[in-house]
């Protein structure tokens, strides 16, 4: 419906597409990273380059599990894991709402012929002590972006602020290609014909759909998160000692490493949820262990970058619009 | 002069934009005014869309008046030394702007000082603007606001993103969040674009019209009604349905609104209505349509654009796509929970905690059963008609869908599911409908539960939350109350005031806290404090009738609210002031009398009454006293008022002819008696003493 005309962009397509305008834009691309997570923000890309004063423009598709939201391939709109394009501009152009619908527009979207609403929408983690306010998206009815304006980060004011774009990437395409599930989505069109979001991903959701309601031990996963956390909260000890190390000691000395490890967390929390495993008063406890380990992260890389100083790791923007 | 005044945002919040735009005005006004700028026709007039905020002021005064005033200076023997103009005396006249020569010497309690008359020039109205305005603008309140520049040099709710301040036609630079005004605003993001649109105040609306906004709030208002009723025209015998707050919504969500008309598959039909319309109004924003009542498979869309055929098409299309996939994750929530009975979901509760101290909602659940039993019992004692079999089933399964997919995807369906999950397993209407209504009325403006049973589970809950809470010591406190326990307090009031349910609060507190009488006490004082507040707030009632009625009597609801209208119904009448005048007066002696240690006859003896205007106190009194009480037995408080009324000759009489605090203790005594009993008499209704009587 919406290209009638030429066909809609492939789930790839989509991706390349975003990628480029932002790039041309002066963003630096990165890869998703490598450790799960629940969502593109809790990436260091984001979570950690947000804070200091340091100028930032990246974007990067992240892979966001979800264990809760599975739903063994069966229902057409949810997934344990989807897609989030995230774009983070600190601090935010002050066009960046119209870069945004100029986004929009690349994506081969006629503004002219949909109805577009900015509501509000405020993002809040209180595990990593965040949060921002901005707006959800609407296209047409649908929510395709939420847009934010951080605030605080690890329990930190954060100046200057952070504008950040996370597009939802299967909900767009399935927007774009006008199909019903998202396993319908044309991810490539390849030389035996179209490979499907479904060809790539089903078996995925339905086996971690699998894992994370019925299969996953329980005592196993609390023993990973004790680990971990025991792991964590050790460097974060180590941390404290910061104004005695060398220079190079401290850059050196791991807070990335301990952000993992506080994800790992993170995601076993998410895995025992998912299982029925934490009761509403765990829950709580829980949610409470792990903000000490993000917003400790948090406050040790801002410290470490303060005594570092700005050479340090903290890759900026590729070019205009400093 | 006019003046147009325009905030360029990016989207506010709808839900802040009224209250904002309000205070913009009443700021506004409120500077010019203090300034002195407020001139002949002197007007402010709000405006407001999604990206701005905007007031028009005509009769601004171009000038303040020039302001002369008397300044007191030093004392004459400091400024002057013999008769010459010392330092000081040269100071304070350079400090007004006068010549030595033009200082005055006036005469005060302390001496004699130093004056000068000094001119203050008035200010230019630009200038005034320029510089108050920033400041009004800080200062408005946001439920949220934000910071966006390094440094953070203010907060505001989104960023400012261009300001229009035109003093006749000028530009006034008034500065805010780094932009300084100009001239020119900005119109509709799409059909407009980015280019500038040349405003005036004059013109106002009709050039942002041009630009595709409509920037009068109301006129909006009326637009998409309007438009809601055409669209719906074209759906064969079909009507909306009202919904006031959707309409205020997409008002706010709108700068140039248009409506579209969106189907769905019948099938869907066969979810309850309450599913459809909660995924319909509260997901999508989107305006249920009915047939003869009945849901038709419609919908009505507000946008904010307008398309041509083509484009309407493709909306169209794409908010039918977003509806079909939320229907079909209710069918399949709905469906999946079919699969477990409410009753096997008891057990469920055991896992999902209530509060921690309080256990699981299995605890609560069972807390709720015994006093709503309990309550029910009491009620069928006094004759009202309850179905307790049903209660019962009620209040066992009244939390049972907390465990529900349908309500974790849909947290606003508690209970509405249970109920109609009770329905569709056969578990009676009548526990259906209490399960339905067991949160109601959830605000002020929510109606009550429906039936006697929904009612008594309505109130137990709600009692039960406060109660454990309460016991727990976290009551609320000023504007905290995270537990919403004001709310819940505020719902059993007004269930108990606006159903035939005959249970006081008193007992209602007593049965919800059981032995501890210290706990009851403060579950009673926090009722009656809740009664006040539904007598004023949700009844309007004035602030000495409802302290007059809630002196008398704070358990019953209804008769509280029964007295309250009637005290003010008669309020206005000359009787009745004079006679709450001299209630009051007869309170104050006895409580004076109380003080000296005089105390008023056991009894009154009529035989010692011997002047004429006491006799006839007594005599009216004891004339009007069997009517009064069968009027007031009947409920009829306001034929009871008006006959205390009817008192008024008789105790004015008393008044001017009679000295109460008589030298012979015998005298003063039986005096002091008699006025007990005129109070005890008619005071049952309100104490009149608390009615403020004007002049």
């Amino acid at each position: 419906m919406v290209a009638s005309e030429k066909k809609a962009l492939t789930f790839q397509e989509l991706l390349f597409a975003l990628q480029r305008f932002w790039a041309e834009r002066g963003c630096v691309l990165q890869q998703g990273y490598d450790t799960e997570m629940g969502a593109g923000t809790m990436s260091p890309d984001t979570f950690l380059r947000v804070l200091g004063p340091k100028p930032v423009r990246i974007a990067y598709a992240q892979p966001s599990r979800r264990p809760a939201d599975g739903r063994y391939g069966e229902n057409p709109n949810r997934l344990f894991r989807h897609t989030q394009m995230q774009v983070i501009l600190k601090p935010p152009p002050e066009n960046v709402q119209e870069l945004y619908l100029q986004s929009l527009e690349a994506l081969g979207i006629d503004l002219r012929q949909h109805d577009l609403k900015f509501e509000e929408d405020n993002w809040e983690w209180p595990v990593g002590g965040a949060w921002g306010v901005g707006w959800q998206v609407m296209l047409d009815g649908l929510e395709i972006t939420q847009f934010t304006y951080f605030q605080q980060c690890g329990g930190m004011d954060l100046d200057p602020i952070c504008g950040e774009i996370t597009y939802g990437l299967e909900r767009i395409a399935g927007f774009l290609q006008d199909v019903d599930s998202i396993y319908d989505i044309v991810w490539a069109r390849g030389p035996e014909g179209d490979v499907t979001y479904g060809d790539m991903r089903l078996g995925e959701e339905e086996q971690f759909s699998s894992y994370g309601f019925d299969y996953a031990d329980v005592g196993s996963l609390w023993k990973h998160l004790e680990l971990y956390e025991a792991e964590c909260l050790g460097l974060l000890e180590k941390a404290k000692g910061f104004s005695e190390m060398g220079g190079l000691e401290l850059r050196r000395f791991p807070v990335l490493g301990a952000y993992e490890l506080a994800l790992k967390c993170s995601q076993l929390f998410n895995l025992l949820d998912a299982r029925g495993a934490i009761s509403v008063t765990e829950r709580v406890g829980v949610m409470g262990r792990i903000r000490t380990l993000v917003v400790g992260v948090a406050k040790a890389y801002a410290a470490q970058g303060e005594l570092v100083g700005e050479s340090f790791g903290r890759i900026a923007s590729g070019g205009e619009g400093q | 002069m006019d003046f147009l005044f325009e905030v360029g945002l990016e989207e506010v919040p709808a839900r802040m934009i009224a209250g904002a735009m309000d205070e913009l005005v009443r700021r506004v006004r409120g500077l010019l005014e203090r300034e002195r700028l407020a001139g002949e026709g002197f007007g402010v007039r709000g405006y407001s869309t999604p990206r701005r905020l905007a007031v028009v002021v005509t009769g601004v005064a171009g000038r303040q008046e020039d302001l002369r005033e008397e300044v007191m200076g030093p004392a004459v023997k400091i400024a002057y030394k013999d008769g010459v103009a010392g330092p000081a005396a040269v100071a304070f006249a350079r400090k007004n702007g006068v010549s030595v020569e033009e200082l005055k010497v006036v005469e005060t309690a302390k001496g004699e000082y130093v004056s000068a008359t000094s001119l203050k020039e008035g200010r230019v109205a630009g200038e005034v603007l320029a510089e108050g305005l920033p400041k009004e603008l800080a200062g408005i309140y946001w439920a949220k606001n934000m910071y966006w520049r390094a440094g953070k040099p203010e907060r505001f709710v989104r960023p400012v993103k261009w300001l229009v301040a035109l003093l006749g036609g000028d530009v006034v630079p008034v500065e805010f969040g780094g932009v300084t005004a100009g001239a020119v605003s900005f119109g509709h993001r799409v059909l407009f674009g980015a280019g500038p649109v040349k405003v005036t105040a004059a013109g106002y609306v009709e050039e942002m019209a041009a630009a595709f906004v409509r920037v009068d709030v109301e006129v909006r208002r009326q637009f998409i009604r309007k438009a809601l009723d055409r669209v719906c025209r074209g759906l064969d015998g079909c009507r909306w349905r009202e919904d006031h707050g959707l309409v205020d919504k997409m008002t706010h969500l709108t700068e140039w609104p248009s409506v579209i008309a969106g189907g769905f598959e019948s099938a869907y039909l066969t979810l309850p209505e309450e599913v459809l319309v909660t995924v319909m109004r509260d997901h999508q924003n989107y305006f249920a349509v009915e047939r003869g009542g009945v849901l038709a498979a419609h919908f009505l869309a507000v946008l904010n654009t307008v398309a041509d055929e083509a484009g309407e098409a493709v909306i169209r299309h794409g908010n039918e796509r977003v509806l079909r996939a939320r229907f079909n994750d209710a069918r399949f929530f709905w469906e999946f929970d079919q699969r477990v009975s409410l009753e096997d979901r008891v057990e469920l509760l055991e896992k999902v905690t209530f509060q921690k101290e309080l256990g699981s909602y299995a605890a609560k659940s069972g807390r709720v059963r015994r006093l709503a039993n309990e309550l029910g019992v009491m009620v069928a004692g006094r004759g009202t008609a309850v179905d307790l079999a049903g209660l019962e089933v009620a209040a066992r399964l009244c939390k049972t869908d907390l465990t529900a997919e349908l309500v974790k995807e849909f947290t606003e369906l508690q209970g509405v599911v249970g109920g109609l999950y009770a329905r569709a397993q056969g578990l009676g209407e009548t526990a259906a409908a209490a399960i339905n209504d067991q949160y109601k009325p959830v605000a002020m403006e929510d109606g009550v539960a429906r039936t006697t049973e929904g009612a008594l589970l309505a109130i137990a809950d709600k009692a039960d939350t406060i109660a454990g809470m309460f016991g727990l010591g976290m009551e609320p406190t000023g504007s905290k109350d995270p537990f919403a326990l004001r709310r819940a307090a505020n719902g059993v009031v007004k269930t108990l005031a606006e159903t035939a349910v005959p249970l006081g609060l008193g007992e209602i507190a007593r049965h919800a806290c059981g032995e501890d009488e210290g706990l009851v006490r403060k579950l009673e004082v926090f009722f009656a404090e809740r009664l006040e507040f539904y007598l004023r707030e949700a009844k309007g009632q004035a602030y000495d009738v409802v302290k007059a009625v809630l002196a008398v009597g704070a358990d019953d609801v209804r008769d509280a609210v029964a007295r309250a209208e009637a005290v003010t119904a008669v309020r206005g009448s000359g009787d009745f002031e004079a006679v709450s005048a001299a209630f009051k007066r007869m309170k104050n002696i006895l409580a004076q009398a109380g003080e000296k240690g005089m105390v008023a006859a056991a009894q009154l003896d009529v035989a010692m009454l011997t002047d004429g205007a006491e006799l006839a106190l007594a005599e009216k009194a004891a004339e009007v006293k069997p009517e009064v009480a069968r009027l007031r037995g009947s409920g009829d408080y306001r034929g009871a008022l008006e006959l205390i009324a009817g008192l008024r000759g008789a105790v004015d009489g008393f008044f001017e002819a009679v000295m109460v605090m008589d030298a012979d203790a015998a005298v003063r005594g039986n005096r002091l008696a008699l006025l007990e009993r005129v109070l005890g008499d008619f005071g049952g209704i309100a104490d009149f003493g608390e009615i403020v009587v004007a002049g």
